[in-house]
């Protein structure tokens, strides 16, 4: 029973839009089944909440290696959950009802978190990516076979292309043979090599996609229920 | 050549600082030549009569907003420059701040003109991702009854004509993964037929050739696609061809610098391999 419900509710979920697809007069159907997946979107982020409340919550209660990072996380979370919740520095829109204005807008607690502490550390974070691609490249990129010595090729080409020193290295190549230049290399690359590639990648997904979501349509594939204990 | 191999990655690093700082401290600029994937888009928002309704789906976060912002404050602008109704929405949590901050930082200081509910509206974030986009391709209202306001669609003149995407002349996705610019081919230009332009990361981008041109018009990809993208809007409004409103040919010569040291430290990398194998291996 545990498992033959949500099986029966993910293929119906699953036929009304497939049904939909082909029969217009089911599209009521499929939007209607559209809000409940909503619906249901909106409780994942409190269940995802609640998890991450209950997890970090042990980690300090065991006292294990790293806890002080789960502290910080609990912190974090209920500051701003509870900031967001209460519209905290929220200033009504009419300068009388309380709670009136928006979650984030401008001088909320909310804004101030999201504008002062999330935005720096985030793009802190990303622009970290730069130096550590900087050191594997020199570390880790080296021409050991033909296919490693083609990525390079490419790397480099994609890399001048991307710039204005692609332009400015072959500059003197006439506008007739612009297909010869590291920019229009670049683009040669893109259109077609990538292209391909990326066709392939993508039939070869949708394929998968599609018969595994039959399986599970047909109840053949129920791992994504759990082991049902 | 030996010092090469006990390199410290901290010179390295410093190195990296150095390329991308110098640049920018001294507001180096170097010239971008549009591409035709950017040209397309830039073609289609000026060819549009005035006052055609454009869907800008800003699907990302903070963490893109660096790559990313250039390419919508310059959609933006070019909408608003060409009297373009906009109608804002995102389908990622963390993306609403980057809606508010092109209405408030954009438009209503660039745009004084520009009335919220006549000229532009603010949809807001909803959960549900590429389902939102499902929804709306055939009723807007199922998912948006009110704008991120409160005010219900109807009550404004902009949306109170929108039932659906169909009633878009252009959908822009400017997105940073999934839910993105896959889900807008694959739930709304695809089955739809609305032109679609799209805006992605660097890294994101190649996924999005193969679309090009048949489900979508043309591609935004990374800060050279913005860079490229505000040289056209500086040649054809010249009062945009200022430097505080080109920022992605700004941020463009940092990059130069950055795959120019990332080039130099693959090929020293090579090198110092090949004098370590040419010399042997330590006795």
């Amino acid at each position: 029973m545990k498992q033959t419900i949500p099986w029966l509710i993910a293929a119906l979920a699953g036929g009304v839009v497939i049904a939909a697809f082909f029969i217009p007069a089911a599209q009521p159907w499929q939007d209607r089944a559209g809000q409940w997946f909503e619906v249901l979107a909106g409780f994942a982020f409190v269940l995802g909440g609640a998890n991450l409340f209950v997890m970090n919550l042990r980690k300090i209660a065991a006292q294990g290696p790293g806890w002080g990072y789960a502290a910080v996380t609990l912190v974090s979370f209920v500051v701003t959950l509870g900031v967001g919740l209460w519209k905290v520095g929220v200033a009504p829109r009419d300068g009388r009802t309380a709670w009136q204005g928006g979650y984030l807008d401008e001088g909320s607690a909310l804004w101030w978190l999201f504008e002062y502490a999330y935005n720096p550390l985030v793009a802190t974070m990303f622009a970290l990516l730069a130096f550590y691609v900087a050191s594997a490249a020199f570390r880790a990129f080296r021409l050991k076979n033909t296919e490693a010595s083609l990525l390079l090729a490419t790397a480099f080409i994609v890399l001048l292309g991307r710039t204005y020193a692609g332009a400015a290295l072959t500059s003197f190549v006439p506008p007739e043979y612009s297909a010869l230049t590291i920019p229009g290399m670049t683009a040669l690359i893109m259109k077609v090599v990538n292209t391909a590639g990326q066709r392939a990648i993508m039939i070869g997904i949708a394929l998968g996609v599609a018969a595994t979501s039959l399986k599970v349509l047909l109840g053949i594939n129920r791992s994504y229920l759990g082991s049902g204990d | 050549m030996g010092w090469l191999q006990n390199l410290d990655r901290r010179w390295i690093y410093l190195a990296m600082l150095l390329a991308v700082a110098i640049p920018q401290l001294l507001q180096v600029r170097f010239p971008e030549q549009p591409t035709p994937l950017v040209q397309a888009v830039f073609d289609k928002v000026e060819q549009l009569p005035e006052g055609s309704r454009v869907l800008l789906s800003l699907d990302y976060g903070p963490v893109s907003a660096g790559e990313l912002e250039p390419m919508t404050a310059a959609l933006a602008r070019h909408c608003c420059l060409k009297r373009h109704k906009v109608v804002f929405m995102t389908l990622w949590p963390d993306g609403k701040p980057a809606v508010e901050s092109t209405i408030t930082k954009i438009i209503n200081v660039e745009f004084l003109e520009h009335q919220y509910g006549r000229d532009h509206v603010d949809l807001g974030y909803k959960a549900g991702k590429e389902v939102v986009i499902k929804t709306i391709a055939t009723n807007l209202r199922l998912e948006f009854e009110q704008d991120n306001r409160g005010t219900p669609l109807d009550e404004l003149p902009l949306t109170a004509g929108i039932n659906n995407l169909e009633d878009f002349e252009l959908l822009v996705s400017i997105s940073a993964g999934f839910p993105g610019l896959k889900e807008w081919v694959q739930y709304a230009s695809s089955p739809l037929g609305v032109p679609l332009a799209v805006g992605a990361t660097a890294v994101q981008a190649p996924q999005a050739y193969p679309y090009i041109p048949g489900q979508m018009l043309g591609i935004l990809a990374a800060i050279k696609g913005a860079a490229e993208y505000e040289v056209l809007l500086g040649n054809r409004y010249p009062a945009y061809a200022t430097p505080t409103r080109q920022d992605a040919v700004r941020r463009m010569a940092p990059q130069f610098s950055a795959h120019l040291l990332i080039i130099a430290l693959i090929v020293l990398g090579n090198l110092s391999a090949l004098w370590q194998r040419w010399k042997g291996p330590n006795p």
